[in-house]
């Protein structure tokens, strides 16, 4: 029990003498995965957008795909996208194993599906005349596909929140292909676990309530947007 | 002085859904300025009509033409559906306030910021739900919803308008309200129309012409009198209201009418008819007289019957009066009139009504299909 | 209006810069140096030390991934680590004859410990053959956890099995952890087992650890680390010069000089015992 409790106190003693390593480890889990989010954005909402709008042949493999992804295991991502960026992978020649790229790529990976198949449930559960509707007010393909976006703007934004989840608190991929090494590619979560298996419980605790509060604290935000407009 | 084309001009329309032929339209013709409504059954092709005519379905064969040029799916598609405006039976508004509902349309055509917020304020005004302008649209009832769905189609000022089924979802109170605001404002914009309903009271009150649909063909179009009063066949019969449906075979022929005997009885109508032919009667309700007997006053009606009443079915402002000629025979009568004759079931009266009011379809036999071409080239010829 | 039309291009403009700055230590190729070595090693916190030195003093940028021996000497052996800073002399050995590393030199050493329960139920405190001590844990049956994941550790644990003659696995009282030496220690502690564990990282742990030495000082409990260059013949794209540049540090005075006085203000006595330039077959008398 003291040793939560020295790590809370811990937690608050590096936040509030603003620990140099610690807010370079925030702000970079920040980056990593603020960016990372943003590629799953663009990604998840336009091709989840499109297959949930488009009739094409295999359209149900699709599907079934896109929901398997948002169960993707990190840890199998990590290994994978290490594998690809290995110095004589195929992609090599980008050299950005180990460095915060790769973990962008990497947790992209990983949330990116996860936003595709909210997208792709949330256009869906759109009335079906709606389209019709657009259509009739004159508007091409491109508009009748940025209104209905808009439309789903609530589900769409619980998606990226679901997709930011994911990755804020990912380990697994993060450490393989970023060798969380330090003030370059260790975030809050690999450093957590670093911390821990050196048995320095009071720092990796300290850590462990900065991501939460961290994660807390975005989520807030998001929620807060979206609760905004909210049907009463 | 060469006349311009009509609105649209609709040419051997024909639509497949899923390998099943539902829309077949050999001809229609739409003139400017006019309100027609399609009245028919469910599935009977009014909605596939109206989304083929939006080009929001792709017809299989035939063409139509927007003042006299030919709508492609290919190209001009854009230009022509920024001409017209849609509401369906679902008011479909987008999740932000009435005014940028309102705006939709406007917004999607570019138009800019102070000419929106103009035509904008006009429509709501137009439909008197100005108040609402800066609500959310879910914070809306049925019947102020379905406005602000009006409101968005009209403050595009349409070339043609199409509405499907637009005041099925409301109480009738409501519908009452908003039909009699739509009506005036479509008069006064002049606004080319065409509506399906299957409220056949809706489509009198409403059109210019109505056209009945069934199978997705059109059986019959006319103006609102001629298909009430003069439907073509028993199905229309019975799809516009006539209530008393009479079958039976002429046997005698007079000067400009004939008698057909109807479960024994001798019916006399107008009409040029030989001895054994089948015919049907149809006797619109609000056409029979009763009077109770022993006023019997002199009267030009040929077609006299004593009757006995076997139902009476108060329907709001008036009554529906089930009769027992020898045939069946329903008569609608004021709440004024049924007190004053002290009407009520097993009285014995006398029903009434004129030859010119009875409505004679000849019989045709089972397998032939309807004469539709001929028939609706002389309607809209007729019109034209 | 304004705001649904500025809404995406924040949306971009933010996506940029964060991406520009995640980015940003665009390091060039010849400047990298991917140094393989193993979580004890790192968990010492030694090369926190040394390596911001080295960078200073050379400009290349070590990245340093701490992974078990086993793993480490496969990154060597695919190519993907350019030096290896290793304490698992066996496999090195191998590595070395298989032609995939060169320049094997000793940099430093320092011991494991036997560490186990204060009431030590299998009664081994103070004696001096390790080998000895293991069959005695083995015949009085005294639980004991292994790391079992190919490190440094581990294969030393393994070879002292192997010279007292015992096969472990299997055996109810042995436990195969998977883990690194801090998590061993904390999971041995909770257990009140024995365990195989290097000095450094239990001095680290002490205070949280309900674990005494029981057994140290034998020969064969030394443990000794070596720099291995990767052979660049094999992979073209090795970084030869960094790593080439890396074991020379390590092996130089004045780096020796820091090894030797690493940990004494933390933990009152050094980690490590810097041995550069000495035959293996000297340490330990």
């Amino acid at each position: 029990m003291d040793l939560i409790l020295e790590g809370i106190l811990k937690a608050f003693h590096l936040l509030f003498t603003l620990d140099p390593e610690v807010l370079g480890i925030t702000l970079l889990s920040l980056q990593v995965s603020g960016t990372a989010t943003l590629i799953s954005l663009f990604i998840g909402i336009s091709i989840g957008t499109l297959v949930a709008l488009t009739e094409f042949p295999g359209r149900r493999l699709v599907v079934s795909l896109i929901n398997t992804g948002m169960g993707l295991p990190p840890v199998v991502v990590g290994l994978f996208v290490t594998i690809f960026l290995w110095r004589n992978g195929p992609l090599g020649f980008l050299e950005i194993l180990y460095t915060p790229a790769a973990m962008i790529v990497a947790q992209a990976v990983i949330a990116t599906p996860i936003v595709m198949g909210i997208t792709l449930a949330a256009i869906q559960a759109l009335p079906k005349k709606l389209r019709l509707q657009i259509l009739a007010l004159g508007a091409t393909r491109l508009q009748m596909v940025w209104i209905l976006v808009k439309e789903a703007r609530l589900p769409l934004l619980a998606g990226v929140m679901a997709g930011f989840g994911g990755v804020i608190s990912e380990v697994g991929a993060s450490i393989m292909v970023g060798g969380n090494i330090k003030g370059y590619s260790r975030v809050l979560t690999t450093a957590t676990v670093m911390e821990t298996s050196r048995g320095n419980f009071d720092v990796a605790i300290a850590l462990g309530i900065i991501l939460l509060l961290l994660a807390y604290f975005i989520n807030l935000v998001l929620t807060h947007i979206q609760q905004r407009e909210r049907p009463r | 002085m060469i006349a311009p084309p009509p609105l649209l001009t609709v040419k051997d329309l024909r639509v497949r859904r899923g390998g099943v032929r539902v829309l077949e339209i050999p001809s229609l013709v739409v003139e400017e300025g006019t309100i027609h409504s399609l009245i028919g059954p469910n599935g009977g092709g009014k909605t596939t009509l109206l989304q083929t005519l939006a080009c929001l379905i792709r017809a299989e064969d035939g063409e139509f033409f927007f003042r006299g040029e030919k709508v492609s799916s290919s190209h001009g598609l854009l230009q022509y559906r920024r001409r017209l405006a849609m509401v369906f039976q679902e008011p479909l508004l987008f999740d932000t306030t009435v005014f940028e509902n309102v705006a939709s349309g406007l917004k999607i055509r570019g138009m800019d910021r102070s000419e929106i917020e103009k035509r904008v304020k006009q429509n709501l005004q137009r439909f008197g739900i100005s108040h609402l302008m800066d609500r959310s649209a879910r914070k809306l009832s049925g019947g102020e919803a379905q406005r602000v769905a009006l409101a968005r189609a009209m403050a595009i000022q349409p070339e043609i308008l199409f509405l499907d089924e637009p005041f099925a979802s409301l109480d009738p109170p409501t519908r009452e309200s908003l039909m009699e605001d739509l009506e005036k404002i479509l008069h006064q914009t002049n606004t080319t129309t065409l509506f399906a309903t299957h409220d056949r009271m809706e489509a009198l009150r409403l059109s210019d012409r109505i056209a009945v649909m069934n199978q997705g063909r059109i059986l019959q179009i006319g103006p609102p009198e001629e298909i009430m009063n003069q439907p073509r066949d028993e199905f229309i019969a019975s799809f516009v209201g006539v209530e008393t449906i009479l079958t039976g075979r002429v046997v005698r022929k007079g000067r400009g009418t004939f008698v057909a005997s109807i479960d024994g009885q001798e019916v006399e109508a107008v009409g040029e008819m030989e001895i054994g032919e089948p015919v049907v009667f149809c006797i619109r309700p609000e056409n029979v007289t009763l009077t109770v007997p022993p006023h019997q006053e002199a009267t030009s009606a040929r077609n006299v019957f004593p009757a006995r009443i076997t139902k009476v079915v108060p329907l709001g402002l008036y009554y529906r009066v089930h009769l027992d000629c020898g045939f069946l025979l329903v008569a609608y009568v004021t709440i004024q009139s049924l007190e004053n004759l002290s009407l009520k079931e097993g009285k014995e009266i006398v029903a009434s009504f004129k030859a010119t009011a009875i409505h004679v379809i000849q019989k045709t036999k089972k397998s032939e299909p309807q004469p539709s071409l001929s028939g609706q080239k002389n309607s809209s010829v007729a019109r034209a | 209006m304004k705001k649904e039309k500025g809404t995406p291009i924040a949306l971009v403009g933010l996506a940029v810069i964060l991406a520009l700055m995640a980015w940003s230590p665009a390091q060039a190729q010849q400047k990298n140096i991917i140094l393989s070595t193993t979580t004890s090693t790192q968990d010492s916190g030694l090369l926190d030390v040394l390596i911001p030195i080295f960078e200073k003093k050379t400009g290349y940028f070590v990245k340093t991934i701490a992974v078990g021996s086993g793993q480490a000497m496969a990154m060597g052996q695919k190519g993907e680590a350019d030096v290896l800073l290793v304490h698992s002399p066996e496999a090195e050995k191998k590595f070395v004859a298989e032609g995939y590393g060169i320049n094997r030199r000793l940099v430093m050493h320092n011991d494991f410990i036997v560490v186990g329960p204060a009431e030590d139920p299998a009664k081994i405190k103070g004696m001096k053959a390790t080998t000895e001590v293991f069959k005695k844990i083995a015949s009085a049956g005294s639980l004991f956890l292994s790391r079992s994941d190919k490190s440094g550790t581990h294969a030393k644990e393994m070879s002292i099995w192997k010279a007292a003659g015992i096969k472990p696995e299997g055996q109810k009282w042995y436990q195969e952890t998977g883990l690194g030496m801090g998590e061993t220690l904390n999971v041995t502690s909770e257990k009140k087992a024995y365990t195989l564990a290097d000095r450094g990282t239990y001095l680290a742990l002490k205070k949280n650890l309900s674990l005494d030495i029981l057994a140290e000082g034998d020969a064969i409990l030394l443990n000794i680390y070596h720099v291995i260059e990767v052979n660049p013949g094999k992979w073209p794209k090795l970084n030869a010069a960094g790593g080439k540049a890396f074991a020379d540090f390590m092996v130089a005075k004045e780096t020796q000089a820091i090894i030797k006085t690493f940990g004494v203000d933390k933990f009152g006595s050094p980690l490590f015992f810097p041995d550069a330039g000495k035959k293996e077959e000297e340490l330990g008398k």
